[in-house]
């Protein structure tokens, strides 16, 4: 594969974690590391496991395919293969190719010399899966809590999961969440139509940059928060999402069993009012 | 950079805020209870340290002894008898102890509900209130099978002491009140929601999760759709919250959450539903019949300080004998000791109880 002419500055030795020299090398444009072969590895296991469990199961259709945890009464001890073991298999297969990956990005910002913003951020989406799927069920005490793996089922059990505590929009975490998330939307739009505005005026017109962006914002809600700070803003917004999902689900079982509306009976029998 | 250091007041104020919201969550280990498929999330989520104290206040009292065998019916010796005369004269004492250790052990005894100068006498409206409710003790015992005494633990029953656990009036009855703010206009109108009340289990959905349902010909709860698209749908989002309310009341006053009875995946789909959802259907069903039958007519016989503020009677919802618990005093079988009397007359019989009780 052809490399572009800036490409070369890129391709910078050492950085690396573990391994030294020996997996530190680039097939194509992709950086390949000690970590890169750790990421195919277990990808290939997982993914290949995902393909053997749709097998022994009753569909093929890739809606409907699930590979399901195992009984809660295994607790945190191994399962048989085809009644959870599969899943607890397929999980750490999962959980060594995302903290592979993560790994991997640290080696290229060491090489690079930036800061570690990428493997941070995508870290927070390898912590809200690995709360899921190891932190909860082990203050629940059983894998069986963990979430199945499958298009459908999955969606079915964040529903049940939702409704084992009644109303699950009240609980404070997952407002938090919520409230991340739709402004991680809003703040991406406004930020994606203000760069399209600007980089396709109109006819006969020159490209517009900071001055432009900065008073079109100026003008319409009386702020600009700048071409650096929406990404700050955007990174603050988007994480605290991916963190405070974790909270809301980690809360919900070992530190609450009941409705989460009654949880906010603490503020209704607050001394000052009670 | 300006180094930001927050106050000695902002930091205590974050702490004083964090205990208060942790202070009010609890704590690992939890118990479960898994009902469905591995990986569906069907299951009872349950607090341990709850369940204890909540075991302690559902313990069934020690039977009395059984009656001597041998004497005659009550009503050749008691005047005054019309419902359970063809008791035992033994059995029918054994059963007037009982009752005042269920409903009042610690007041006047036997004087809560006679003139202790003449026992026939109906002078006290205590005393025609609790026929009446001996009267539907046998009904729902007698009719109502599907409920009380459903699979799994045939012949529970119910007794008084099911509800009353030695109180003259349940914990957990309800009246009609007033909706919450001003009424009429719009400004501070809430409409009879917005209201944490434990009805609806401190939700914001309509308070008033039992007229609609519990009394009169009772409304529909069926709100979810049939198809995927909206179409011909005529269903409201209000009549939907209501039916979220009772649903919330029936999830608190049993001590069990949604997927106690719904997959969530379709919460109107009896194939994608549990077992105890059929027994919950006959339950709505048996709180209407026993609140229109039996509870809301008493009305007439109770005195006002009774009543609920707009001057109708307590009734009943599933709190009223569940009180937290899946099944009442965890599935005990408490008519057993009692089936003679409170079992319940043949159909004919009970339905001329209920006639002669002026069942409207």
């Amino acid at each position: 594969m052809a490399m572009l002419s800036f490409e070369k500055k890129y391709r910078v030795r050492g950085g690396t974690l573990v391994g030294g020299d020996l997996f530190d090398f680039w097939v194509g444009p992709f950086y390949v590391g000690f970590f890169g072969v750790t990421t195919i590895f277990f990808s290939f296991v997982g993914t290949a496991l995902i393909v053997w469990g749709a097998s022994q199961g009753p569909t093929w259709n890739l809606w409907q395919i699930n590979i399901a945890p195992p009984d809660i009464k295994y607790g945190l001890g191994l399962a048989p293969l085809k009644a959870g073991g599969l899943w607890q298999i397929i999980t750490i297969c999962a959980l060594g190719a995302f903290v592979s990956w993560l790994l991997r990005e640290v080696e290229i910002c060491r090489k690079l010399g930036i800061g570690f913003h990428v493997p941070f951020a995508y870290g927070m989406a390898v912590f809200a899966y690995f709360t899921l799927v190891v932190i909860r069920p082990v203050l629940m005490g059983a894998w069986g809590h963990g979430f199945p793996y499958g298009i459908l089922s999955h969606l079915d059990w964040v529903s049940n999961t939702g409704y084992q505590y009644l109303h699950f929009h009240y609980n404070p975490a997952h407002m938090l969440a919520i409230t991340f998330f739709f402004t991680t939307t809003l703040a991406l739009a406004l930020h994606g139509s203000l760069i399209l505005g600007a980089a396709n005026p109109g006819k006969g017109e020159v490209v517009k940059g900071a001055e432009h962006e900065n008073t079109f914002f100026r003008d319409a809600i009386g702020y600009s928060i700048g071409a650096l700070g929406i990404h700050r803003l955007g990174y603050f917004l988007a994480l605290s999402a991916g963190f405070w999902s974790a909270v809301c689900i980690v809360l919900s079982g070992p530190f609450w069993t009941r409705g989460w509306p009654e949880w906010w009976t603490w503020w209704l029998n607050l001394p000052v009012w009670r | 950079m300006s180094a930001y250091r927050p106050s000695q007041l902002v930091r205590g104020a974050a702490l004083a805020v964090a205990v208060l919201v942790l202070s009010a969550c609890e704590r690992p280990p939890i118990e479960y209870v898994q009902s469905g498929y591995r990986g569906t999330a069907m299951g009872q989520v349950y607090n341990p340290r709850h369940l204890a104290t909540q075991a302690d206040v559902n313990v069934a009292p020690a039977a009395l002894p059984p009656a001597g065998e041998g004497t005659p019916a009550a009503k050749t010796i008691y005047q005054n008898v019309p419902v359970l005369g063809d008791l035992s004269a033994a059995e029918f004492t054994r059963l007037m102890v009982a009752i005042t250790g269920w409903v009042a052990p610690e007041s006047e005894g036997c004087g809560y509900c006679h003139n202790l100068a003449n026992l026939a006498s109906d002078e006290k409206y205590t005393k025609v209130v609790s026929r009446r409710m001996i009267q539907m003790t046998q009904y729902i015992n007698a009719t109502w099978k599907q409920h009380v005494a459903s699979s799994g633990n045939p012949g529970a029953g119910v007794t008084c002491h099911t509800c009353h656990r030695g109180k003259q009036v349940p914990a957990n009855v309800w009246v009609a009140e007033r909706p919450p703010g001003p009424q009429g206009g719009s400004l501070g109108n809430r409409v009879g929601q917005n209201n944490p009340v434990r009805a609806v289990a401190w939700s914001t959905l309509p308070q008033d999760a039992f007229t609609p349902y519990f009394l009169g010909t009772g409304e529909s709860i069926r709100v979810a759709a049939t198809t995927a698209l909206p179409t011909g749908y005529v269903d409201t989002l209000n009549r939907t919250e209501k039916t979220y309310g009772l649903m919330m009341h029936m999830s608190d006053g049993l001590g069990v959450n949604c997927t106690f009875c719904h997959n969530s995946r379709n919460f109107g789909d009896w194939e994608n539903s549990t077992p105890q959802r059929v027994t919950a259907w006959h339950g709505i069903r048996m709180v209407r019949e026993i609140n229109n039958g039996y509870l809301a007519p008493l009305a007439s016989a109770l005195p006002t300080h009774r009543k609920g503020p707009l001057g109708d009677a307590p009734k009943a919802n599933c709190a009223t004998c569940h009180q937290g618990a899946y099944k009442p005093l965890y599935g005990t079988p408490v008519l057993a000791d009692y089936a003679t009397a409170l079992g319940g007359a043949p159909p004919a019989t009970a339905a001329a109880a209920l006639r002669k009780g002026g069942r409207s």
